[in-house]
């Protein structure tokens, strides 16, 4: 397993667009330098102000690489138009044959380990395109493994059809309006009980709720903490995300974060200096103090516990919202924080 | 990653290596659960250390955190600890703790090398991780096997792992390089025969009814004591790739049937070699000197470990030099002669696995980026 992190920004030109599922765009890129793209990479895309994110700023956003062929000549993403775009997938939703846009090398932050007995891969939503990949790599190999899908309703789930194909058995659907959802205690107390509870390893990428239920659940049956792998992009809370407001009384400023962007991109584009790095609520560079909140903290990160949470006097700019009290009123949450 | 790769060429001066291979990374001595071992396999910087079980595990010599040297960190239990701001690691190469904070992020991790142990070395894979299958680790089964007794040392060596491969598949230089000690003009007179089989290649000579030289009248004595006379003597040399060498060694007392299989009145040794490169130009040269007779005598063990020790030197040097050259003459290439053919073989061997791995056999020239 290679870790790379080292980004090498490249043109890329899009030779193929199609719809997936409802909502999920497939573009194949084919990058100016091309590299194998192992399983459990993704590429970041530099969305600029030319490619609509409405406000000047440019973006970086990644994407899983669902499959890489031809030795990383062709890349194929595949990317969810969220209703709440902050430019990102709406851009790449934009996207036509024969465009040009900047991307990186393939950057490894979720490879997948050699020599687990038993690999259970569990993939919600628009997570299944970190996972396709490994479950490819899996059955080359020859290993034990299974593939739990989640969704929603079938029509917004992509790959479905093509991993049954490939897998057969070895996939589960599970399917919200169809009354089938994952029983997420019973799927871990069955790895518990299972012989091979020690080397069994479990790669998820997913909504934010469904990673917390099965964390939750792994550490309830004392399962190795390193044998749970998953990668968060920063894109799920609890709660839809909605405007709020964000105080900074030591800077006297008062900013808007609208629901498509985050408070990191909002104070930015205020022109407020901030501190980050990974931007998916993975590295706690971004923390600020919360001296007050009329709402809910929409924690939408993995760097603070539990507890942290519960507490409430921290939170990560880069993922991380307010929503407003469910009293009937439309009044946006007000968040004040202070800054490092 | 090099964006054009050179024309192939077998006689290519700086050979790139393979990646998907197992390459000896240390004596199985070396690898312990006390301190981690820093050492550079194919490229590729790693810290080598033991678990509690005593399982031999190679990761990356870089904390994921700011590429601190984890070969400078502490063991501590069946984890590595990073020596700067003590991220702990486990043999997985996964982050199990991080300071001053109640979680881990969960992209901390540094790559894991799969390792087998073998042969009293610890073999590592730094290729696709995919194709590690312990059953292709090479043969070099007399370096624990009860019917032989032997120890040898490590050189590191100061060329391309190739002209180590070239130097021990043609053993005529031993007249020029060792004359003091195992070489003789009916080296050179002798004829040899050379096969090659899927990643194999062997190159075989007698010499029939000769003087012994000094190292194997010496052994003949250990074994015959107060022997004098003719010998025949025998090089059967065998690599396997990408970098291991065994060769068959030995003198019996001339006409007793040794060319036919009967090796009773003679001495018999093998001369295990396996090259590592450590970079383009270094390599890790492990080598040992197995007998099959007197396997109770640690002083035949180390009188003929000293012996190898010496002769190797002179290689060592010459390697070292022929590198040098290499380099200060870059418009000048590489001619063939007959006696080639051994390590010529080993070179397409080895071209055929870097094709397999998408790449050409000339490593960048010095300065060039790779």
């Amino acid at each position: 397993m290679a870790v790379q992190t080292q980004t090498r920004w490249q043109r890329a030109r899009v030779v193929e667009v199609s719809d997936v599922a409802d909502g999920v765009r497939r573009i194949v890129l084919a990058p100016e330098h091309p590299e194998h793209a192992a399983p459990g990479t993704h590429v970041d895309v530099r969305i600029g102000s030319g490619t609509g994110t409405g406000d000047g700023v440019s973006r970086v956003r990644s994407y899983s690489v669902v499959r890489s062929e031809d030795g990383g000549q062709r890349l194929t993403l595949s990317v969810r138009l969220s209703p709440t775009s902050s430019g990102g997938s709406a851009a790449m939703h934009r996207l036509r044959t024969g465009d040009e846009l900047t991307v990186t090398g393939p950057l490894q932050n979720f490879p997948l380990a050699v020599g687990a007995s038993r690999y259970v891969l569990v993939a919600g939503g628009i997570g299944v395109t970190a996972l396709v990949a490994m479950a490819s790599a899996l059955r080359r190999r020859g290993a034990d493994y299974e593939l739990r899908l989640v969704g929603r309703s079938r029509a917004v789930m992509a790959y479905v059809d093509e991993l049954v194909g490939e897998h057969g058995d070895r996939v589960r659907l599970h399917v919200d309006d169809e009354g089938t959802p994952l029983a997420v205690d019973d799927l871990v107390a069955a790895i518990a009980r299972a012989p091979s509870a020690a080397g069994t390893e479990l790669y998820m990428c997913g909504p934010i709720g469904l990673m917390n239920a099965v964390s939750r659940s792994w550490a309830e049956h004392a399962l190795p903490t390193t044998n749970l792998r998953f990668e968060t992009f920063g894109s799920s809370g609890r709660y839809p995300a909605q405007e709020f407001l964000v105080r900074l009384p030591e800077l006297g400023r008062e900013v808007t974060v609208a629901p498509g962007a985050s408070i990191l991109d909002a104070l930015d584009a205020a022109g407020v200096e901030t501190l980050s790095d990974c931007r998916k609520g993975e590295c706690g560079l971004c923390l600020a103090k919360v001296l007050n909140s009329t709402g809910t903290v929409d924690h939408r990160d993995v760097f603070l516990s539990e507890a942290q949470k519960e507490r409430s006097d921290m939170l990560c700019l880069c993922v991380s919202r307010a929503v407003a009290a469910d009293d009937g009123s439309d009044t946006p949450a007000v968040l004040s924080l202070r800054l490092t | 990653m090099p964006v054009t790769t050179p024309p192939s060429t077998a006689a290519a001066k700086i050979f790139n290596y393979p990646r998907n291979a197992w390459y000896a990374a240390a004596w199985d001595h070396e690898v312990t659960g006390k301190q981690p071992l820093a050492r550079t396999i194919a490229g590729v910087p790693l810290a080598l250390w033991r678990t509690t079980e005593g399982r031999p595990v190679a990761l990356a010599d870089a904390c994921w955190h700011r590429l601190a040297p984890l070969s400078m960190g502490r063991i501590l239990g069946d984890e590595l600890q990073c020596p700067y701001h003590g991220l702990r690691y486990n043999a997985a190469g996964r982050c199990t703790g991080m300071p001053a904070q109640e979680t881990i992020n969960p992209s901390a991790v540094v790559p894991s090398f799969p390792v087998v142990e073998r042969y009293r070395y610890v073999w590592v894979w730094v290729g696709d991780p995919d194709l590690a299958d312990p059953t292709t680790v090479p043969d070099m089964h007399q370096m624990d096997h009860p019917d032989w007794a032997g120890d040898g040392e490590t050189i590191h060596a100061e060329c391309n792992y190739q002209l180590i491969l070239d130097n021990l598949m043609d053993l005529t230089h031993e007249e020029f390089v060792h004359s003091s000690s195992i070489g003789q003009e009916e080296l050179s007179e002798a004829e040899f025969d050379v096969t090659h089989k899927g990643d194999t290649v062997t190159v075989a000579r007698w010499m029939r009814d000769i003087d012994a030289p000094p190292f194997w009248l010496k052994n003949m004595r250990d074994k015959f004591p107060g022997f004098s006379g003719k010998v025949d003597r025998w090089q059967i040399i065998t690599f396997e790739a990408p970098g291991t060498i065994c060769i068959d060694v030995g003198v019996a007392k001339a006409g007793t049937g040794a060319p036919e299989g009967d090796r009773s009145q003679g001495v018999n040794g093998y001369v295990m070699n396996t090259i590592t490169p450590e970079s383009d130009r270094t390599a890790h040269y492990f080598w040992a000197f197995m007998r099959n007779y007197r396997l109770d005598s640690q002083t035949i063990t180390t009188q003929l470990r000293q012996a190898v020790h010496g002769v190797f030197g002179e290689d060592e040097e010459m390697l070292r030099a022929q590198q040098r050259a290499i380099d200060s003459n870059p418009e000048h290439e590489f001619y063939s002669l007959n006696i080639d053919a051994g390590g010529m073989w080993v070179r397409q061997i080895l071209d055929r696995m870097l094709a397999a791995e998408g790449r050409g056999s000339s490593a960048p020239a010095a300065g060039q980026v790779a």
